[in-house]
């Protein structure tokens, strides 16, 4: 990797943590091995929905939809065609993809709210489509016992699987991050109207931006599969959605690894507090307030300015 | 390389601009001085395209450039400031500018090169050259008012361009500040030869510097000329001195 982008300083922990990821399915219950692996899944998802709403400043509503279609795509083609999985496995995220740039092509055409409002629509229809037909997506029942190689079929295989693609699709992320595109993005983000002042077609990057992040989403999807073995219409509900967005205001949603953290801390909340409570979504809206007023930098963002402010006064000091 | 040819645009019923008629030659510094509400800024906006006519022409190098959305007449060669600070507040100083030469390289969309190796030298030379290097790494919003309005004119210097669109690079500045702002057109103009177009409420810092004058005064184009032209025209001292 060239020089400056994957610094020496945060070697060291993302090393560490990595050697602790795959030590620890031997030394814990497949319990907590299982919930590892949705936090995988979840992270990966909240950090594509990240790419369009903190870096795009796109009001991305329902980024669940593209999931789904993810999830569907390979549970409809694992369970009724004969072709080899991994056809289905890569076939999810191109369509997640033409999925999003179908809607996407609709929806940079109106600006920020009136943006999320369309798109909860176009993809509650395709919810909609999930939850109906019964003879072709088994409707409000799902899809269950789809066939997975034997290789990832166990918990711990799918583990590891959710680990691999976890971390490869960080590293390219984190490449587009910190690329031309990237950067430019997060111009738009900032100030779409002097974007277009100085060239550049903010409506194409935006598109592309929402055809990358929907292509992520849909790995995600095949991983969710992968975990779950089965896919329900609750994937592409609109308050799942909205599940993920939290998860990125509370991890941070200007930093790059935020949302790991947002969707580790909200898949832990849901299945701690879960357990106790029916009333999961006031906590969720609760935390949705609690933060906006006290954290709307999120989590991640709170800690960077916090301490990665006074390390760089301390280096301005330095240099005087 | 630039005529405006009576141009109109109202919002509502309120005529903003009504007539307007400018010409730029290349290599020329031109001011358009003009009380504040007289349409300044509706004609940058119209000529940039972030607002449309609703009549007339914008001719740029033998084009009409009228109907042009703001990123594609950016391509054809003007860049423009803003009069109200309109950066990358997030982002710091230097990538404010690198965006700006990261487009007109065509490089926007590259997905995996690093930027920070790309347009580098480019983006050092425009921040040398209006005195920004020092701040190359603070975060554009938090940047002084006055070092905003320069950061303005260097996003714009990003796209290399043949005609630059300035809307009142000193507005809001001390009188230093504006003397020094003023300097770096004079030289942007002089030693690098481009093309500059900008405007001024305030007229006697514009006598000095400017080729060529265009009043405006209610939307309307009293007159263009020279200098001496311009002060010594009588409907000038009349909407200066009389009715205005
Ligand atoms: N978007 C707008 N909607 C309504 N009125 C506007 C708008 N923009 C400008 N105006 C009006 O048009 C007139 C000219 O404004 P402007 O072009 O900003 O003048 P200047 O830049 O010369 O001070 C002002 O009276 C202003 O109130
Ligand atoms: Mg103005």
């Amino acid at each position: 990797m060239s020089k400056g982008i994957f610094s020496l300083k945060s070697f060291g922990p993302i090393a560490a943590l990595l050697i602790a990821l795959v030590i620890l399915p031997s030394i814990i219950p497949r319990f907590y091995i299982y919930i590892l692996a949705v936090i995988f899944v979840t992270a990966l998802l909240a950090m594509s929905l990240n790419m369009v709403v903190g870096h795009g400043g796109l009001f991305q509503f329902h980024h669940g939809a593209f999931y789904g279609v993810g999830a569907y795509t390979v549970a409809l083609m694992l369970t009724k065609t004969s072709l080899p999985v991994w056809v289905g496995f890569v076939a999810a995220p191109f369509v997640a993809a033409f999925v999003g740039l179908l809607i996407g092509l609709f929806c940079v055409r109106l600006t920020r709210l009136y943006f999320g409002m369309l798109q909860i629509s176009l993809g509650s229809l395709i919810w909609a489509i999930a939850f109906r037909w019964y003879s072709f997506t088994g409707g409000d029942d799902g899809i269950h016992g789809i066939p997975l190689p034997s290789l990832i079929s166990s918990t711990t295989g799918a583990y590891y699987f959710g680990l691999i693609l976890l971390i490869i699709s960080l590293i390219v992320m984190f490449l587009i991050f910190k690329s031309p595109f990237g950067a430019t993005l997060q111009a738009i983000r900032d100030n779409p109207e002097r974007c277009e002042a100085i060239g550049i077609n903010v409506r194409r990057h935006q598109l592309i931006a929402i055809v990358i992040a929907t292509f992520f989403a849909g790995i995600a999807g095949v991983l969710f599969v992968v975990v779950e073995g089965s896919v329900f219409p609750d994937l592409l509900f609109w308050v799942f959605s909205l599940e993920i967005f939290v998860m990125c205001l509370l991890g941070g949603w200007f930093t790059f690894a935020g949302p790991i953290l947002g969707a580790a801390i909200m898949i832990s909340l849901r299945t701690f507090a879960g357990i106790y409570t029916e009333y999961w979504t006031m906590i969720l809206g609760i935390m949705l307030i609690l933060l906006i007023f006290f954290l709307p930098e999120g989590v991640w963002g709170y800690l960077v300015e916090k301490f990665g402010f006074q390390r760089k006064k301390s280096l301005e000091k330095e240099r005087q | 390389m630039l005529r405006v040819k009576g141009i109109h645009k109202s919002f509502e019923d309120f005529k903003a601009v009504s007539g307007a008629n400018l010409t730029v030659e290349a290599g020329q510094l031109v001011a358009v001085i003009g009380p504040n509400g007289a349409g300044k800024t509706t004609l940058f906006n119209l000529i940039t395209g972030q607002l449309k006519a609703d009549r007339g022409k914008i001719i740029f190098k033998d084009e009409d450039i009228s109907k042009l959305p703001p990123y594609e007449i950016c391509r054809k060669g003007i860049a423009r400031s803003f009069q109200i600070a309109n950066i990358f507040p997030r982002l710091t100083v230097f990538r404010n500018v690198q965006v700006s030469v990261l487009s007109q390289q065509r490089k926007s969309v590259r997905l995996f090169r690093p930027a920070e190796t790309l347009a580098v030298e480019e983006t050092n030379t425009i921040l040398e050259d209006v005195g920004l290097s020092d701040k190359a790494d603070a975060t554009a919003g938090s940047l002084a008012h006055g070092d905003q309005s320069t950061l303005e004119i260097a996003i714009a210097l990003g796209n290399k361009p043949e005609l630059v669109v300035l809307d009142e690079p000193t507005a809001g500045m001390s009188p230093e500040e504006t003397a020094a702002t003023m300097e770096l057109i004079r030289r942007l103009a002089g030693s690098q030869g481009l093309t500059i177009l900008f405007c001024e409420h305030d007229m006697e810092v514009v006598f000095n510097v400017a080729e060529s004058i265009m009043v405006m005064h209610q939307g309307i184009t009293i007159i263009q000329g020279g200098p001496d032209e311009v002060r010594n025209s009588a409907r000038v001292q009349e909407c200066y001195l009389g009715g205005a």
